[in-house]
């Protein structure tokens, strides 16, 4: 009801009519490209902080090891275990001392640059090639669609672990094969998502309006069809980022992923497991950098789904009101 | 006191929504007696519906707020009585039916459990219940009433379904009968039949029925008095005789004058040689026949009009000819040259003579391009039309000739009404430059004003620039105003065809007879002669 009556259009046609309509109008009118979404991101406090939170880790991941490389891999064994909060031993020292002694904050901050590549990576990896192989099994012929899925039904009847694991006993455990591992494990999440919302959006009369004017394949799937499915797949890769993460904390934890002396979040909260009992701290800090993380690129990806949604995008431009 | 049945006083509802408070019904008033049938005419977003959703206790509070009035049922006022006193009257003695009965009737529930369900809710034994819904569903017309209660709603076809639904808000006797564009979804000849049913069963059980519509024919078939609703408040009441003859308000005036079906008729001319030639097209999805060897010829510049209720085929012809679906058999030559057998590559090249309408222009527009890029994709595919540097003059030069203006190219589709991307999607597909124009029900979803201009345009550009075009709709008035030529359909194949005149005035086939009896016309007078030209007709 209230839908009919906030989209009406009183009895002229001629008018220009939605209150968003008036809204929007003027801004599109305004500042170019990313003027313009800065402004949007302004609008949304959330999605603000999670973006500068990302930019820190990000420069962390490139800057760190300059710095850094030294101070993380130092032992210093007085300050075993070193509890965090206490600034005797340093700034470096303010979230505590690792086993060996060595200061977190600055082995957090080396771990991120791997622990980025491989999370980065591997969603990247799978998020292209599984939506790519799903626009195909989408829109192509019955045939192909079909092998493309029993092959993605072949990769799910493996335990995604137990998969690389295999792998990884086979293959020289490093960045690069961890990489190649979880993505393709990964891979069939996008494909199945792909696939079906492929299968519903080209059903759409936009999509038949772009065949009759005689529009090529490429062009219905880039134009067309992907821009309507991507929130949907960016949505999973925010998600799937988390997951890559602990998967890779767990496979290092075997000992078949990262090898030390190099460090990801994950392995040092596997590693500070054991010590869980009498300093917490171990674990915790890196944890909470992944959940940062995670939870950064999830409100973020929110923000997105908004901001790239025409019809969804007035309610940023109108300053962050929130729509009942 | 009052001694109406139903009366609705200085009722206002409004809506909170983002961008402010929306007044849905502002100060509206009304009354329905026994055995009366009301109308409430009026275009979308008018606030037909509102007052029928206060009655029923339907409106989500918030976002919306009755803000004054009341609503007078025997005298007690609905707006003070507890939500489950008001449960107990819904259903029981207030009733309703909605326009889309597939979406209210639960798919996963045999239909003779959903009718005998509303009898069982309100306290009547399971046996009952049961007998009482044999009963009704023999009483609506369903026919093989037993065998057709464990069926399921996907198995009836639409005016069947609407008849379950009538059933269903019968099961317990009600009162008043709220219809809420009950016929809107179906097509003319069962639209006839439905409301007939509706005037039949009102004559045996004496309720007042309530009847919410945009259709000035629905008012002149079936109503005793009507309200005129326009932007929320009541504009005229009268009956509908009084309402088509003597209406004072303006846009009453406005409504009548838009009402297709009164203009001259255009004469077919003998012009040259046909552009399309149709032969022997057929079309079957498994074992079923959609299209059963249809052929025809279109010529430059002609406005063919293909007429036929839903499952005719009508739609087929035009996917079969645009190649959305390949054909099973036939030709179809376009200036010589047979589309049915060319590759994607040539039709692609094809395709910019041949350009299609679609009916619902919400969804035939992208809603992630702006208007600009909507228009300017023809010459991204065809990109030998015109030079990029031209692209913004010819966007501003095509809004302004379907009645937008130049500064609507930076806006997205939702920013619209219907009527306004409907005139987008015309410019898209005038923005190749074609030949002919397919419009699939390209008016059907529009409210009648708006559906006049949009017609209006049709007919500009069609003198302005010759386009030929090929004009499939189920509603006759409006190809009565604007086709050179018609096609009548039925079942897959073609029962008649001929010039306007010809089918309009002397109807051979008894099929395109039926439909001609089945239109509504807005005129009551005009009605009643139909009506009796339709009982006739089922005489025989």
């Amino acid at each position: 009801m209230s839908n009919s009556t906030t989209h009406s259009t009183g009895p002229t046609d001629q008018q220009a009519v939605t209150p968003e309509a008036a809204v929007a109008a003027p801004v599109t009118g305004g500042p170019s490209g990313l003027r313009r979404i800065l402004r949007m991101l302004v609008a949304d406090k959330l999605a603000l902080l999670s973006a500068l939170f990302l930019v820190i880790v990000i420069l962390c991941a490139i800057l760190g090891p300059l710095f850094l490389a030294e101070m993380a891999s130092d032992t210093n064994l007085r300050a075993r275990n070193a509890p965090p909060f206490e600034l005797e031993r340093g700034f470096a020292y303010i979230l505590g001392g690792d086993a060996l002694g060595r200061p977190l904050l600055a082995r957090i901050v080396m771990a991120a640059r791997n622990t980025m590549l491989i999370a980065a990576g591997a969603v990247a990896g799978s998020m292209l090639i599984g939506s790519t192989l799903g626009l195909i099994a989408g829109y192509a012929g019955r045939w192909t669609g079909e092998v493309i899925m029993r092959l993605a039904d072949v990769i799910m009847s493996f335990p995604s672990l137990l998969l690389a694991v295999i792998v990884l006993y086979m293959l020289a455990p490093s960045i690069g094969n961890l990489v190649l591992v979880l993505a393709i494990t990964r891979i069939p999440i996008y494909l199945r998502t792909t696939r079906a919302e492929v299968l519903e959006v080209r059903k759409r009369m936009f999509v038949q309006a772009a065949t009759v004017m005689g529009a090529s394949r490429r062009r219905i799937i880039f134009r067309h069809i992907l821009p309507v499915i991507l929130p949907t797949l960016l949505t999973i890769a925010t998600l799937d980022f988390a997951f890559v993460m602990l998967a890779e904390s767990a496979l290092s934890f075997l000992g078949i992923g990262i090898q030390a002396p190099e460090i990801t979040w994950g392995l040092m909260v596997s590693q500070g497991r054991a010590y869980l009992t009498n300093a917490w701290w171990l674990a915790f800090w890196p944890g909470l950098a992944i959940i940062l993380t995670t939870m950064s690129l999830n409100l973020l990806s929110s923000w997105m789904r908004v901001a790239l949604n025409p019809t969804q995008r007035w309610r940023l431009e109108i300053g962050g009101k929130k729509n009942d | 006191m009052t001694d109406h049945l139903l009366e609705v006083r200085d009722l206002s509802v409004q809506f909170h929504t983002a961008q402010g408070i929306v007044r849905a019904v502002n100060g509206i008033s009304w009354h329905l007696d026994r055995g009366e049938t009301l109308a409430i005419l009026g275009e979308s977003g008018s606030g037909k519906s509102v007052s029928a959703s206060a009655i029923m206790n339907l409106i989500d509070m918030p976002p919306g707020e009755i803000t004054s009035g009341e609503i007078l049922f025997e005298g007690r006022d609905l707006l003070k009585a507890s939500d489950e006193e008001r449960r107990r009257l819904n259903g029981k003695r207030i009733s309703m039916i909605f326009q889309d009965p597939l979406g209210h009737l639960n798919p996963v529930y045999p239909v003779g459990w959903q009718i005998a369900e509303t009898a069982m809710a309100h306290g009547r034994g399971k046996a009952e219940a049961y007998d009482r819904a044999l009963a009704l569903m023999e009483r609506v017309g369903i026919p093989d009433a037993r065998a057709s209660m464990g069926k399921y709603p996907h198995q009836f076809s639409g005016g069947q379904r609407q008849r379950l639904m009538i059933a269903m808000a019968l099961a317990l006797k009600p009162d008043i009968l709220i219809a809420d564009e009950p016929t809107t979804a179906l097509d003319v000849t069962v639209q006839a039949e439905v409301l007939s049913l509706l005037e039949e069963l009102q004559e045996e059980t004496g309720m007042g029925l309530l009847l919410i519509t945009h259709d000035l024919g629905v008012v002149a078939e079936a109503a005793d008095r009507a309200v005129v609703m326009e932007g929320g408040l009541v504009v005229e009441t009268g009956t509908p005789r009084e309402l088509y003859h003597n209406a004072t308000h303006p846009y009453t005036r406005k409504l009548l004058a838009a009402a297709p079906g009164k203009g001259a008729m255009r004469e077919p001319e003998d012009g040259p040689e046909a552009i399309l030639e149709v032969r022997d097209l057929k079309k079957d999805y498994g074992g079923f026949e959609a299209l059963k060897g249809v052929s025809f010829d279109m010529h430059a510049g002609e406005t063919l009009a293909v007429v036929g209720e839903s499952g005719s085929g009508k739609s087929t012809i035009a996917r079969l000819v645009l190649r959305l679906e390949e054909a099973s058999s036939g030709t179809a030559r376009w200036k010589g040259e047979d589309l049915l057998t060319k590759s994607p590559r040539q039709m692609g090249k094809l395709r910019r003579q041949l350009q299609m309408v679609f009916q619902d222009p919400t969804q035939s527009l992208n809603p992630h391009m702006s208007v600009f890029q909507i228009i300017s994709e023809a010459w991204v595919i065809h990109p030998d039309i015109l030079p990029k540097a031209r692209w913004p003059e010819r966007v501003a030069e095509l809004l302004d000739q379907v009645g937008l203006s130049p500064e609507h190219a930076k806006r997205y589709p939702h920013q619209f009404s219907g009527g306004q991307r409907q005139r987008i999607a015309i410019a898209r597909a005038l923005a190749l430059e074609p030949d002919l124009i397919i419009c699939d029900e390209a008016v059907s979803a529009l409210d009648v004003s708006i559906q006049a201009q949009v017609i209006d345009l049709l007919g500009k550009l069609r003198d302005e620039l010759g386009i030929a075009f090929l004009f499939i709709a189920h509603d006759l008035p409006v190809v009565r105003d604007f086709a050179d030529r018609v096609l009548v359909m039925q079942r897959g194949e073609i029962v008649e065809q001929g010039s306007v005149r010809q089918i309009f005035e002397q109807p051979c086939a008894p099929y395109t007879q039926r439909l001609l009896a089945a239109g509504l016309d807005s005129d009551p007078d005009v009605q009643a002669d139909r009506r009796a030209a339709r009982l006739a007709l089922a005489g025989n």
